[in-house]
């Protein structure tokens, strides 16, 4: 039997809804598509531009390209319909960035990867610090503890906050 | 000059091998003989730095004479460049930027190799080192990009002319503060790999590289941010960071020295991460070299990059033998390198610096995985992809909001251990205060500035923008409060005012509050990158009296014209700025042909305020002759410039020597309760 929703979730459930609702409003309009979709393209004539941000005097290519892609926006091709589109005609590189398809998913993974390893490297490395036993002390040293320690470590935090 | 800089160049390299190969003689047999050849083998280091400096000066004579008998002179001088472009001459070039590398290595040498008396065995390991690396630079320099080698055919009347880009002043500034950035990350390697290789006891190798450490970072940070403002006002493609090969070049060096100067203090106050600092100065140095390798070799592609020729191979050789003798060293003297303390608590500063190591590190590799992902594609699928900004926003962004939380949370923590209750009482005021300032910059109507009335919920841009401003601001609080704090304890035992008890605070711990103020120039530099996500840009074509409207600037052409001089042809249009029905400016984007080169090239004209830059660039002309007048509005650009300006005045402070602290002695009575210390780091 399945319990009935709280009304705390749906609440949740409503915000994020409208959250999206209000995201994704606007998406859809030519001008913010075509600057959307021209960040993710680079310019073709060689300066390794971002397709809109090429200002070359003379460039030979962004102008055709920005005008191939004001065409295509109009015509209400989908983003990724346009980025085919590109990649035919120019090649792979004329993507900003690499896909999430193939080999190039190991663009995105790996610095996922690296973060989580080192995440649980330095986690490991701070548990093992903190196991480490108490350095032996000379005879008759007699190490301070509890309250007495905490004076200490107050007075010295007034004094060194300096 | 072609052959007074030949022998300066062949002599230099002679000094260097001399150099290295006695010092490190009279380091394998330590007797009073071998002594005093280790005495002139340091003499001959220091003696370097007059060859090359001979050898320099040679090159940019010949640059002044108009020796176009000089190929490299001919490819990048001509008779009417501006004099100041003719001394930048030295760097604009493969050979002459080598010869300035050199240069500086040996500057840097010759200030090691006389401040020797610190301690002597430690310098004279380290100038060992120092000429190691002198050695392959020379080399490299004579046998492979030599800078004095004559043209081939019939003398030319006139050069070829300097690149266009490279006509402007902060060209005079930017490569020596970027190369003094990277070349001086060599002294705080040779130190280190000549503790590693005497086993140094003790943490005085660390404080003797801090400076060095320090002074290098500074150059560098300069160094990066003058490269991106020559970037931001000559490119004209509106922005100041385009995550080229080349600029990552140099901000993995970056990232990883300021992992060092942070997990430095680790081992300075406690006596831990070894180990890794060791890794870390090494790391900085390779990415250092690694960088002009990439830049060199032609094996990455990028706007920046050198022609493509064989050095890069020597370069090469050269980190993977470098890599193979730390590696080596490392191996064999491990066991000198043991921490000696435990972390007692994860809430201390130790463990701040920890994950402030960890998530540098992680985005340097993130920055240099990127930057070879294109050669690793095209060598496992078979053709290159390109590897942009949009990646990077992706990859590096959240890591960098992250490091920004470490950087306000960092400062509040004790070394050792830290109480949730301290914690919270001390960082309760600057949260509300981040909090505040976040919900304003949310809540206030856009028509009150370009920066204002962030949606996060819009886009993922606006939602960066709106949290860089949040943590910005709660770094901002956490460095007052510091300050406030410290100061307060000063003003109450000293009756001094607030203000007098901050800057005593200061002159206590330079390096303290030198590094507090660098933080704060990080956080003034983020909200500047904050403005990013609100950039607006037209283009429109115009003529007499016509009007763009972008934000609330109205522009109205109200001519264009042309000039002419010897060096250059230029194309004007000069616009009338209007806001709220005012003129407030006239500005004239134009448009440079150079006549030796045959290229052109665009000089935007920027309005800057704190609010946002008005940036104007003439994009070329329509087939009327009329103007193409391309408009960006760039919101709070002009806030990184002066972060970037604080953060190295923050750094210049913390190389400031502490003032001593006064100590306070009752008469006649036995002082029982220390006086009061400087602060700890």
């Amino acid at each position: 039997m399945h319990k009935r929703p709280q009304p705390a979730f749906r609440a949740l459930q409503a915000i994020l809804l409208s959250a999206l609702v209000v995201a994704l409003a606007g998406a859809g309009d030519p001008g913010t598509r075509f600057t959307q979709i021209g960040h993710q393209l680079m310019c073709i004539c060689g300066c390794n531009q971002i397709l809109l941000e090429c200002n070359h005097v003379g460039c030979p290519d962004s102008d055709g390209m920005r005008n191939e892609l004001m065409a295509a926006v109009e015509r209400g091709d989908s983003d990724s319909l346009v980025e085919q589109a590109f990649v035919q005609k120019y090649g792979p590189t004329v993507l900003a960035a690499p896909t999430t398809a193939g080999f190039d998913r190991t663009a995105w993974i790996a610095p996922i990867v690296a973060f989580v390893l080192g995440f649980g490297v330095v986690i490991l490395v701070v548990r093992a610090w903190r196991n480490r036993p108490e350095p032996a002390l000379a005879d008759g040293v007699v190490p301070t503890r509890g309250a007495d320690l905490d004076r200490f470590r107050e007075q010295a935090g007034k004094e060194t906050d300096l | 000059m072609a052959q007074i800089g030949n022998y300066a160049l062949y002599f230099a390299l002679a000094l260097s091998a001399y150099s290295f190969f006695f010092g490190l003689l009279a380091l394998i047999y330590p007797n009073d003989r071998m002594q005093v050849l280790g005495e002139t083998a340091r003499r001959a280091g220091v003696v370097v730095f007059g060859a090359v400096l001979l050898a320099a000066t040679a090159l940019v004579a010949a640059a002044f004479r108009n020796d176009f008998s000089i190929a490299y002179i001919f490819h990048h001088s001509n008779r009417d460049l501006p004099g100041p472009y003719k001394f930048a001459v030295l760097w604009s070039g493969q050979e002459g930027s080598l010869v300035f590398w050199a240069l500086l290595l040996s500057g840097y040498g010759f200030v090691l190799r006389l401040r020797y008396k610190t301690d002597q065995r430690l310098f004279a390991y380290a100038s060992v080192v120092m000429a190691a690396v002198q050695v392959f630079f020379f080399s490299l320099i004579c046998f492979a990009a030599n800078p004095f080698g004559l043209i081939q055919g019939p003398l030319r009347a006139d050069g070829a002319g300097l690149n266009p880009l490279l006509q402007y002043p902060e060209m005079v500034i930017h490569p020596p503060m970027l190369y003094l950035g990277y070349v001086g990350f060599t002294v705080p390697f040779a130190f280190a790999l000549g503790a590693l290789i005497m086993k140094y006891p003790g943490e005085k190798w660390i404080q003797i590289t801090r400076r060095w450490t320090m002074v290098t970072w500074a150059f560098l940070t300069c160094g990066i941010f003058l490269g991106s403002h020559w970037a931001y006002s000559v490119l004209g493609w509106g922005g100041y960071w385009g995550w080229d090969p080349v600029e990552n070049a140099s901000l993995m060096p970056w990232l990883a020295g300021t992992a060092f100067l942070h997990s430095v203090m680790m081992q300075e106050k406690r006596g831990m991460l070894k180990v890794w600092n060791m890794w870390l100065v090494f790391a900085t140095f390779w990415l250092a070299i690694l960088g002009t390798f990439l830049t060199r070799s032609g094996m990455i592609s990028s706007v920046h990059a050198f022609a493509q020729s064989s050095i890069g191979s020597w370069f090469a050789w050269f980190l993977a033998i470098s890599f193979a003798v730390f590696v080596f060293f490392f191996v064999k003297n491990r066991s000198s390198l043991r921490s000696e303390h435990k972390l007692e608590s994860l809430v201390s500063r130790e463990s701040s610096f920890l994950f402030n190591n960890l998530l540098f590190v992680l985005l340097c590799l993130d920055v240099l995985w990127g930057t070879w992902f294109p050669k690793l594609s095209e060598l496992v699928q078979g053709n290159k992809v390109t590897v942009g900004g949009p990646f990077y926003n992706r990859v590096a962004i959240p890591v960098a909001m992250l490091l920004l939380i470490l950087t306000a949370l960092g400062p509040l923590l004790a070394w050792r251990k830290t109480s949730f209750e301290s914690l919270k009482r001390n960082f309760k005021w600057p949260l509300i205060g981040g909090l505040v300032i976040a919900l304003f910059v949310m809540l206030t109507p856009q028509s009150w500035g370009s920066i204002f009335g962030l949606k996060p919920w819009k886009d993922i841009g606006n939602f960066y923008a709106l949290m860089s401003v949040f943590l910005s601001a709660l770094v901002t609080f956490t460095v007052a409060s510091e300050f406030y704090r410290g100061g307060r304890v000063i003003s109450d035992k000293t009756g001094q005012g607030m203000f007098a008890s901050m800057v005593q605070l200061t002159h206590r711990n330079t390096r303290r509050y030198g590094g507090y103020i660098v933080h704060f120039g990080v956080a003034l530099v983020i909200i500047g990158f904050s403005g990013s996500a609100l950039n607006q840009e037209k283009e429109m074509e115009m003529g007499f009296g016509d009007k763009m409207t972008i934000g609330n600037y109205e522009l109205i052409c109200r001519s264009y014209t042309q000039d002419d001089n010897a060096n250059e042809g230029s194309e004007w249009a000069i616009i009338d700025v209007n806001q709220n029905g005012q003129r407030i400016a006239t500005m004239t984007p134009l448009r440079v042909f150079y006549k030796a080169s045959q290229q052109a090239s665009t000089k935007p004209d920027i309005r800057s305020t704190f609010k946002e830059d008005l940036y104007l660039v003439y994009e070329g002309q329509n087939d009327k002759g009329q103007p193409v007048i391309k408009a960006h509005l760039n919101p709070l650009v002009i806030w990184i410039w002066l972060g970037a300006w604080v953060m190295v005045g923050g750094t210049a402070l913390g190389l400031v020597e502490n003032a001593p602290v006064p100590v306070t002695v009752a008469s006649r009575k036995l002082v029982r309760a220390p006086a009061s210390v400087a602060a700890g780091d």
